[in-house]
C-alpha cells in the first residue's frame, strides 16, 4: 500500500524546467564568489544553461512521456507533467526566447567603461540577481505548458510571473522602472487572486484538480453546485485573459514595457505573452470544453476588442515622443494578442484543432517581435530615447540592421517579403472561417489595414535620408528622464542616427539569429504551419 | 511553333518568376568584379537591363515552345507540395489566358528597365529602384503563373511594398499620401479578398485553381459562391480598379515616376482582371451569375464617370494634369474589360482579355510618353503646356507629338489599332449575355457603354488638340528635344504590337478563345 503511493519521476521528461531552475540557483550561488571583473561568466553561464535545456528537448521529441501520473490503484489515470507535442513547442519558444532575451541583456549587465571621461550613462543591472530571476522566469514559463492540473498550472504561473516583476523593478533608482514594476505587480497579482479563487471554485464543484478529469466531472456535476462551477470557469478564464494582456486588462503593458529594461520588456513580450496564452489554452480547451459555449463567444469579442483597442493605440504613436517605437510594440503586442485569441475561440466552434494555429502563430511572433526588439536594443545604444524618429535613416548608417528591422515588421505586418508572417495570418484568418467567426475574421481583415499602416510608416522611416540638421538641442532632453543625465545623447550634428557606436556582438548575434530564422520559416513555413494542422495534445 | 520539351518549359517558367526575384536580392550586392561599369549606379542599372531582359527573353521562348495548337491546356506545368499545413502547392502553368499577360509584363518590365538605364529616376540611389522593380516583376509574373489560389494571394500581396517604395520613394509631389492611399486601398481589398479564397479553400477542400475550375463551383453551394464572389470580387476590384473603389489610382498615377505609373497601369491593373477571369468566373460561376449585373452596372458607370472626369481635366481652366487623365481614362477603359467579364459569355471575356492586353500596351506608351513630356516642360499641367493656344508639339517635335497623337487615337478605339477589339467585343458580349442574366438590363449597359466610347473619343481629341496642335510660338522660346534614341527603343515594341493586335487580333484571340470556352464551360469540353 504504501509502495503504491510513491510516485515514480522521469527525469528526463522534466529535464528541461528543472535544469534552468538548478543553473539559475547556481548562477544565484555563483554570483557570491565570482570576483566583479569576472561577472560576465555569470552571463555565459545562463546562456549555456538555456542552450542545454534546449538540446534537451531533442530526446523528448517523441512527445509520448509524461510522469507525475496518479498512482495505479486510483481509479483514474492521469498526469500532472505530460511532454507532449504542444508542450514540447511552447517550451522551445519560451525556452528559445529566454536565450534570445539572455543575448540582448549580457551587456546590460555589464560594466560600462565611461567614454571619454564622461559618467556611465546607465547604471548597470546587478549581474548574479538579473540571471537568477530571468532564469527562475524562464523555468516557470517552460514548466507551465507541462502542468496538467490547476495545481502546478498556477504554481508554474506564479514561478513564471514573480521573477518578471523584479526584472521590470530591477533598475536602481529609477522611478520610472520602480513605477512600471508595481503597475505590473499589482494587475498581474490581481489576475491571479483571480484565477485562485475561480480554481478554488472548480475544485469544489468537481472533486479535482486534473484537467482532463475537470473535462469529465464538470458535466455531471450535481444541480447545487452548477453555479459554482460556472462562477468557477468564469473567474479562471478571466484570470489567464488577465495574464495574456487582453482588453480590458491590457493598461499596464506600455508604461511597463518603457519602465523596464528593454531585453525585460522583449522578454514579456513574447515570454511572458505565451505563458498566458498557454495556461489560457490549457485551462479552456483541455478543462472546459464543456463550457465552450460560453467561453467561445467571450473569447471571440475580447479577441476582437483586443487587436483593435492594441492597433488603435499603436496608431495613434506620435514619432517624436520619448520610447515611441518601445510604446508601438507594446501596442502592437496588445493588438497581436488579440490575433492570437482567434484560434482559441475558434475552438469552442469546431470540431477541428485550432490551437495549433495559435501556436504557429506564436512561434512567428516570438521570432520576429524578438528580432524588433533587438534592433531597438542596438539603436538605444546611441539613441536612448528610443523615438521612432531617431530611426530616420538608419539604412544609411546601418544597412543591416535597418533590412532586418524593416524584414521583421513586415512580418508584423504580415506582408511579403516576410512570407512567414503572411502564411501565419492566413493560419488564423482559416481557423476563424473554418469555424465559421465570419465576424471576426472581417475584424481581423480591417485591423490587419490599420497595423500595416503604423508598421509600414516605420518601416519607411528607415529608407529615409536622414535629416541634415540637427535635430534636437541637447537641453531638450527632459531632466530626470529615466534618471540620466542629458549626456547620454552621444553625437551632435547631423551624424546623430549614423552613429551604431560599438556593434555588440552579443547583440548582432540575437539579430542574426532571429534574422536567419525569419528567413528559414519564409522559405520553409511548413516548419512552423505543422503545427497548425497536427493535434497537439 | 518550335518543339521544347516538357520538363525545359517547366524550367522556363519557373525561372520566369523566381528569376526576377534572385535578381532583386542579387542588386543589393555589390557588383561582381567584371560588372563595376562606370559608377555603381549604372551598373546595378545595366544589372536591371539584364535581367529583365533575360527574362523577356525566356518569357519569349516560352511563347515560341507553347503549344498553340491547345492553347486551353496548361502547359509548362510544375506541381510540388510547399506547406503541407495549408496544402499550399507550388503550382504553375500557362495557358492561352495567361501566356499574353505574362509576355506583355516581361516586356513592360524590360521596357521600363531600359529607359531607366538611358534616364535614371530622379531620386534616392537607383540600387534600391533596381530591386524593387525587380521584386515587382517577379510578383506580378506569379500572379499570372500561379494555380493555387494561397500562392495567387502571395503573388498578389508580393507587388504592394515595391510599389509602395517606388511611388513613396522617386515619385513626384504628395508621393507619400499618395502612395499610402494605394497600399492600405489595396491591402483592405486584398485581405477580404483572401476571406473569400480562404472560404473557398475551406468549403472544397483545396486551393488548387484546375481541380476547381474543373469542378466549375458544384462542390460549393450557392450561398457559399455568393460570399466568396463579393468579397473575392471587392479585393480585385480595388486592384482593377472599379468605380467607386478606383480613387487610389488618379492620385498614385500623378505622384508615380514614369516607370511606376507605366508598370501601375500597364500590368498591376490587369492582376485585378485576371483574378476575375481565372478564379471568379469559372470557380464560383453562381455567385458570379448574382453580381454579374451589379458588377455589369458598376463597370459602365465607370466607362462614364472615367470620361466625363476626363473631359473636365481636359477643359481649360481646369488645371488638368496629364497623368491624372490618362489615369481616369484608365478608369474607364478597365470598365470596359469589367463588362465584358460580367456578361459571362465567350465574346465578352475574349474581349475583356484582348481589352486588357490593348490597354496595357497603349495606356503603357502613353505613361511614357507624358512622362517624356513632363521631362521636358518640367510640368505636365495641360493648361500651363497648352498655353493660349496649345502646345504645338507637331511643330516644336513633331516625332513626339506624333506619338502622342498616334497613342491617343488608340486609345480612344480607332479601328485598326489595339484598342478597337477589345471593347467592340466587350460590348457584343453584353449585347448578348450570358443565359441567366437580364437581357435588358445588360441592352442598357451596352448603349451607356458605347456612348462612353464617343465621351472618350472627345476627351482624348481634346488632350491632342490642346498639346500637340497650337498657334505659333512666341519666339526665343528654348527649343525641346525630339525623341531620343532610347525613347524610340523603349516605345517602338509598344507602337509595332499596337499595330500588330490592331491588324490581326487573331494572333491573340486564338490562344484566348480555347482557353476561355474551356473556363466557362468548367474544364470539360
Amino acid at each position: 500500500m504504501t509502495s503504491q503511493l510513491v510516485q515514480s519521476v522521469d527525469w528526463l521528461t522534466i529535464a528541461p524546467p528543472v535544469l534552468t531552475a538548478a543553473v539559475a540557483l547556481a548562477v544565484l550561488v555563483a554570483d557570491l564568489f565570482v570576483p566583479p571583473e569576472r561577472k560576465r561568466l555569470l552571463g555565459w553561464t545562463a546562456i549555456a544553461g538555456l542552450t542545454a535545456a534546449l538540446a534537451l528537448l531533442v530526446p523528448l521529441r517523441a512527445g509520448d512521456r509524461s510522469t507525475f501520473c496518479l498512482t495505479p490503484d486510483t481509479r483514474v489515470t492521469a498526469c500532472s507533467y505530460t511532454a507532449d507535442h504542444f508542450t514540447l513547442v511552447v517550451q522551445l519558444l519560451v525556452l528559445g526566447g529566454a536565450l534570445l532575451t539572455a543575448l540582448l541583456s549580457l551587456d546590460e549587465t555589464r560594466e560600462r567603461l565611461p567614454a571619454s571621461g564622461k559618467p556611465s550613462p546607465r547604471e548597470p543591472l546587478p549581474a548574479g540577481e538579473y540571471w537568477f530571476l530571468l532564469l527562475s522566469s524562464a523555468a516557470g514559463a517552460a514548466l507551465l505548458p507541462a502542468s496538467r492540473d490547476l495545481a502546478t498550472l498556477v504554481v508554474a504561473l506564479e514561478v513564471a510571473s514573480l521573477p518578471a516583476f523584479a526584472l521590470v523593478g530591477l533598475r536602481r533608482g529609477d522611478r520610472r522602472s520602480g513605477e512600471a514594476a508595481l503597475k505590473f505587480f499589482l494587475s498581474s497579482v490581481t489576475a491571479t487572486a483571480v484565477t485562485l479563487l475561480g480554481a478554488s471554485f472548480v475544485y469544489a464543484a468537481t472533486g479535482t484538480l486534473h484537467l482532463t478529469e475537470i473535462a469529465q466531472r464538470l458535466d455531471e456535476v450535481p444541480g447545487q453546485l452548477q453555479t459554482l462551477a460556472e462562477a468557477g470557469v468564469a473567474l479562471t478564464l478571466v484570470g489567464f485573459a488577465f495574464k495574456t494582456a487582453a482588453v480590458p486588462f491590457h493598461f499596464w503593458v506600455p508604461d511597463t514595457y518603457v519602465g523596464a529594461p528593454l531585453p525585460v520588456a522583449a522578454y514579456l513580450s513574447v515570454v511572458g505573452k505565451a505563458v498566458g496564452f498557454t495556461g489560457l489554452i490549457l485551462v479552456a480547451v483541455v478543462a472546459f470544453p464543456s463550457y465552450a459555449d460560453v467561453w467561445g463567444p467571450a473569447l471571440a469579442v475580447l479577441a476582437a476588442l483586443t487587436m483593435t483597442a492594441g492597433n488603435v493605440a499603436a496608431l495613434r504613436q506620435s514619432s517624436t515622443r520619448a520610447w515611441s517605437a518601445v510604446r508601438l510594440l507594446a501596442w502592437s503586442s496588445v493588438a497581436q494578442a488579440g490575433y492570437l485569441l482567434v484560434p482559441i475561440a475558434a475552438a469552442a466552434y469546431s470540431s477541428d484543432d485550432q490551437i495549433g494555429a495559435t501556436v504557429a502563430y506564436a512561434l512567428m511572433y516570438a521570432v520576429v517581435n524578438l528580432g524588433a526588439f533587438a534592433v531597438v536594443v542596438l539603436v538605444a545604444r546611441a539613441r536612448p530615447r528610443n523615438r521612432i524618429e531617431d530611426y530616420r535613416g538608419l539604412y544609411a548608417a546601418s544597412p543591416a540592421a535597418a533590412l532586418a528591422l524593416a524584414f521583421f515588421l513586415l512580418n508584423l505586418a504580415g506582408l511579403p517579403p516576410g512570407i512567414i508572417g503572411l502564411f501565419a495570418k492566413v493560419t488564423v484568418f482559416s481557423a476563424a472561417v473554418d469555424a465559421g467567426l465570419g465576424w471576426l475574421a472581417v475584424v481581423m481583415a480591417l485591423n490587419v489595414v490599420i497595423a500595416l499602416y503604423y508598421y509600414l510608416r516605420w518601416t519607411a522611416l528607415l529608407f529615409r535620408t536622414p535629416e541634415g540638421a540637427p535635430e534636437e538641442a541637447p537641453g531638450e532632453v527632459p531632466a530626470g528622464a529615466r534618471g540620466e543625465a542629458p549626456a547620454a545623447v552621444p553625437e551632435g550634428a547631423g551624424k546623430g542616427s549614423a552613429a551604431l557606436h560599438r556593434p555588440s556582438a552579443p547583440v548582432t548575434l540575437a539579430i542574426a539569429l532571429t534574422a536567419a530564422a525569419g528567413a528559414v520559416l519564409s522559405g520553409y513555413p511548413q516548419f512552423a504551419l505543422r503545427f497548425a494542422t497536427t493535434t497537439l495534445f | 511553333m518550335i518543339d521544347i520539351s516538357e520538363s525545359v518549359m517547366q524550367f522556363l517558367l519557373a525561372l520566369i518568376v523566381a528569376g526576377p526575384l534572385l535578381g532583386a536580392a542579387a542588386a543589393l550586392l555589390p557588383a561582381l568584379p567584371g560588372l563595376k561599369g562606370k559608377s555603381p549606379d549604372q551598373a546595378v542599372l545595366r544589372h536591371g537591363v539584364t535581367v529583365t531582359g533575360a527574362i523577356l527573353l525566356a518569357t519569349l521562348v516560352l511563347a515560341a515552345g507553347f503549344d498553340h495548337d491547345h492553347p486551353s491546356r496548361m502547359q509548362a506545368t510544375t506541381d510540388i507540395s510547399w506547406i503541407r499545413a495549408l496544402d499550399v502547392r507550388i503550382h504553375l502553368g500557362v495557358d492561352g489566358i495567361s501566356l499574353p499577360l505574362l509576355v506583355l509584363t516581361a516586356l513592360l518590365c524590360f521596357l521600363c528597365a531600359l529607359h531607366s538605364y538611358f534616364k535614371p529616376p530622379a531620386g534616392p540611389a537607383p540600387k534600391a529602384f533596381v530591386a524593387l522593380l525587380l521584386l515587382l516583376e517577379s510578383g506580378t509574373l506569379a500572379t499570372f503563373a500561379v494555380l493555387d489560389l494561397v500562392l495567387f494571394f502571395l503573388a498578389f500581396e508580393t507587388v504592394l511594398i515595391p510599389m509602395y517604395f517606388l511611388i513613396a520613394r522617386w515619385g513626384g509631389e504628395g508621393r507619400r499620401a499618395a502612395a499610402t492611399k494605394f497600399v492600405l486601398y489595396t491591402l483592405l481589398g486584398s485581405v477580404v479578398m483572401l476571406l473569400g479564397l480562404l472560404l473557398i479553400g475551406v468549403k472544397s477542400g483545396t486551393f488548387d485553381m484546375v481541380a476547381l475550375a474543373t469542378d466549375n463551383g458544384r462542390g460549393l453551394t450557392a450561398s457559399v459562391q455568393v460570399i466568396a464572389v463579393l468579397a473575392i470580387g471587392i479585393g480585385l476590384a480595388v486592384k482593377t480598379p472599379m468605380w467607386p473603389l478606383h480613387s487610389w489610382l488618379p492620385d498614385a498615377h500623378t505622384a508615380a515616376p514614369t516607370v511606376g505609373s507605366v508598370l501601375l497601369a500597364g500590368v498591376l491593373l490587369k492582376m485585378g482582371t485576371y483574378g476575375f477571369v481565372r478564379i471568379v468566373l469559372p470557380i464560383a460561376p453562381d455567385g458570379m451569375r448574382t453580381f454579374a449585373p451589379y458588377l455589369a452596372a458598376f463597370a459602365v458607370a465607370g466607362i462614364v464617370y472615367g470620361s466625363l472626369a476626363c473631359l473636365a481635366l481636359a477643359r481649360p481652366g481646369a488645371k488638368g494634369d496629364l497623368k491624372r487623365l490618362i489615369a481616369y481614362s484608365s478608369v474607364g477603359h478597365m470598365g470596359f474589360v469589367l463588362l465584358g467579364i460580367a456578361s459571362m459569355t465567350p465574346t465578352g471575356v475574349n474581349g475583356a482579355l484582348f481589352a486588357n492586353v490593348a490597354h496595357g500596351l497603349v495606356t503603357g506608351l502613353l505613361f511614357f510618353l507624358v512622362g517624356a513630356v513632363k521631362d521636358r516642360y518640367g510640368t505636365a499641367d495641360l493648361d500651363t503646356l497648352a498655353g493660349a493656344t496649345g502646345a504645338a508639339l507637331y511643330g516644336r517635335a513633331p516625332r513626339l507629338g506624333a506619338l502622342l497623337a498616334f497613342a491617343a487615337v488608340a486609345s480612344l478605339g480607332l479601328p485598326g489599332l489595339a484598342g478597337f477589339w477589345g471593347e467592340m467585343l466587350a460590348l457584343f458580349g453584353a449585347f448578348d449575355p450570358a443565359e441567366g442574366l437580364s437581357r435588358p438590363a445588360f441592352l442598357a449597359f451596352t448603349a451607356i457603354g458605347a456612348f462612353g466610347t464617343l465621351l472618350t473619343a472627345a476627351y482624348l481629341l481634346i488632350v491632342v488638340r490642346r498639346v500637340c496642335m497650337g498657334g505659333p510660338r512666341p519666339a526665343g522660346e528654348a527649343p525641346i528635344p525630339d525623341v531620343q534614341g532610347y525613347e524610340f527603343a523603349a516605345w517602338t515594341p509598344l507602337v509595332a504590337l499596337t499595330v500588330l493586335a490592331g491588324l490581326w487580333p487573331a494572333v491573340l484571340l486564338g490562344l484566348t478563345d480555347p482557353a476561355v470556352q474551356k473556363l466557362l464551360a468548367g474544364g470539360t469540353q
